[in-house]
């Protein structure tokens, strides 16, 4: 041999070996054709159905698909539960993660915090949606909701951007934990060797250090809760239109009814109580546009502010 | 001295004479590399053969008696005493793990935060005993440098004015507080580099620039007392000679004590030399001394590179 290179050329290899690079490869290719199928796909069918009055009229009930309106209300409901879910879950996360690795003690409750956080992000949504429903029917939690007759119904933005946030809240807290993993202790010693308090520290320097983290995993978790169905279907209601609670009227309508892109697709599916493929179509095709942005923003804030650490 | 029950050979100086150090052969050689690197500009100075430089008047500020330090089972520090003097450059040197580095971090307290550390004997600081002292208090008059240039994710601005901000009861404005900025960022030799980028992250700086910045950032409170870790070890020459000249430089407004494993930056840098060896303080002397006669066999097998 003339050269040496450090990969051989699979010609020379084993047969096994020869198969299992083949299988590789195919697999890839094949997960590559799956998922370019069903993105263009749904490119396809949704900009055929997707017409952008669609997106400006609230839905209607009619017999036929040209007559029942477009999926206003579940697009601001899809903006709405995301909305009340992060303002929940980032708060929390961040506490969560800064307790988690900078403070942990004492050491067996941190880990109860730990496992608890992993059961989150493993546990099925739509447990966490029935466990929603009784929470929120009691009596104690009516005021987050619209109450009709004095009985709780435990329906609305807050109960599920709720459980949402429970779903968020694992990409949040792993996230941000990550993040303060990766400074050095040195840095926290530098700012206790200035006379600052643990306190300070986290707040004036730790904090500041980790913000991409706690933005990506806002986003991951946002791109998360976007895509739940069961909670929404369970906990919002799942309304045609928007049915707020009277009185202040954001809070009206948080505390009031709704829906997502998400139960919009699930009613309207070929399966589901309406049967409106186009309908279904278009909206997912918003429903995957939304949730690409995001991964899209996380991957190119992350790779933005990467690039300035310690050694 | 009497104070110290077992006194460290300490000769005294008289303010204002001078110190003439005699060359050691070591020392010649660098100053002959020093000019092959950097050229016959090479300022004869602190990096140079013939260390004769003027001796500022010394006071003495922290006073270290009979200070042990145990991790658990292991005895970090034995029984070590010695002076910190304003005036003068104390360097610690000594084999990895022999106590040097836990020794500097005792004297701010930063020992306290490793779990499981246990002290006895006494540090003053001032004549106040810094376990009397509020250890934030302590810690804004005995400042740090650490091994790594490390820098907190904000603006230039803001890591100097990092001290200032959160131990003044109202938050300041900027304004006001930029005169003491720009006047500690010069004492650290920094200023004319970042005068017009003060809004910069700091994180965007050269590894030798974000060292000076924390040097700049631990002037920041005014402290007494300035100790650094290795502040060099992870710096190139250039960036390693500049920091070098400000912590001579520094030495007349505070005290210094620098932890290296360079013996030739003791020997270019220091005024006083501690060598330690297991915990054990083996040798205190001044640097020209120590380097050129050192009295313990040990010191000398250190010095001449038989061990460590």
């Amino acid at each position: 041999m003339s050269r040496q290179t450090a990969v051989q050329p699979s010609v020379s290899w084993r047969l096994s070996d020869r198969l299992g690079l083949a299988m590789a490869w195919s697999m890839g290719l094949l997960f590559c054709l799956v998922c370019g199928a069903i993105v263009a796909y749904l490119l396809v069918q949704g900009v055929r159905y997707l017409h952008p009055d669609l997106l400006w009229t609230n839905p209607r009930v009619a017999s036929g698909q040209n007559d029942t309106g477009g999926f206003l209300a579940p697009l601001l409901g899809t903006i709405l539960v995301t909305s009340v879910a992060m303002a929940l879950a980032t708060p929390i996360g961040v506490g969560v993660a800064v307790w988690l690795s900078e403070y942990a003690r004492p050491r067996p409750l941190a880990r109860v915090v730990e496992s608890t956080v992993e059961m989150f992000a493993g546990a099925p949504s739509v447990v966490l949606a029935l466990f929603g429903v009784i929470l929120f029917r009691a009596s104690f939690m009516g005021f987050l909701t619209e109450k009709n007759g004095g009985v709780v119904y435990g329906k609305g933005f807050f109960p599920a951007g709720a459980m949402l946030s429970l779903l968020a809240l694992p990409l949040v807290v792993t996230s941000v934990r990550e993040g303060l993993r990766a400074i050095p202790n040195h840095v926290r010693e530098a700012s206790y060797a200035l006379g600052k308090t643990k306190i300070a520290t986290i707040r004036r320097v730790l904090l500041p250090a980790v913000r991409p983290d706690i933005i990506t995993g806002s986003m991951i978790g946002a791109g998360h809760a976007i895509g739940d169905t069961a909670i929404i279907v369970i906990l919002l209601g799942d309304t045609f239109q928007l049915q707020g609670a009277g009185g202040v009227p954001l809070l009206g309508t948080l505390r009031g009814t709704g829906s997502t892109l998400t139960s919009y697709v699930f009613d309207n599916a070929p399966t589901g109580d309406l049967n409106q493929p186009n309908k279904a179509f278009a909206a997912a095709l918003v429903l995957l546009a939304m949730v690409l942005v995001i991964n899209v923003l996380v991957d190119v804030f992350g790779r933005r502010t990467r690039e300035q650490k310690w050694t | 001295m009497d104070l110290i029950t077992q006194p460290p050979p300490v000769r005294q100086l008289e303010p204002g004479s001078k110190l003439t150090v005699r060359p050691g052969r070591s020392n010649a050689h660098i100053h002959e590399l020093d000019k092959a690197v950097f050229g016959d500009s090479a300022r004869p100075g602190i990096i140079s053969a013939d260390r004769d430089r003027d001796v500022v008047p010394t006071l003495e500020r922290m006073r270290i008696e009979q200070l042990s330090i145990s991790y658990g089972a292991k005895q970090a520090v034995r029984s070590v005493s010695l002076p910190v003097r304003q005036g003068e450059v104390l360097a610690l040197i000594g084999p990895s793990g022999c106590g040097k580095t836990t020794l500097l971090r005792s004297l701010n307290r930063l020992t306290e935060l490793t779990a499981g550390a246990a002290l006895s004997g006494r540090v003053t600081l001032d004549g106040t005993d810094i376990a009397e002292l509020e250890p934030t208090a302590l810690r804004r008059r005995v400042t740090m440098v650490f091994q790594q240039p490390n820098p907190f994710p904000m603006s230039i601005f803001d890591n100097v004015a990092y001290v200032l901000r959160e131990q003044a009861r109202r938050k300041p404005r900027r304004a006001s507080l930029r005169p003491h900025v720009e006047e500690v960022l010069a004492r650290a030799g920094l200023l004319d580099e970042v005068r017009d980028n003060l809004d910069h992250p700091a994180l965007r700086l050269s590894g030798g620039q974000q060292q000076r910045l924390c040097i700049a950032r631990a002037l920041a409170a005014n402290p007494e007392v300035l100790l650094l870790d290795e502040p060099c070890s992870a710096l190139d020459p250039q960036s390693t000679k500049v920091i070098e000249e400000l912590i001579v430089r520094l030495r007349e407004e505070v005290a210094v004590v620098i932890v290296t494993h360079n013996l030739q930056q003791a020997h270019r840098i220091a005024d006083h030399v501690a060598f330690m060896y297991l915990g054990e303080l083996i040798e205190y002397a001044p640097a020209g001394a120590l380097f050129s006669a050192p009295r313990e066999q040990r010191t000398k097998e250190y010095v001449s590179g038989a061990f460590g």
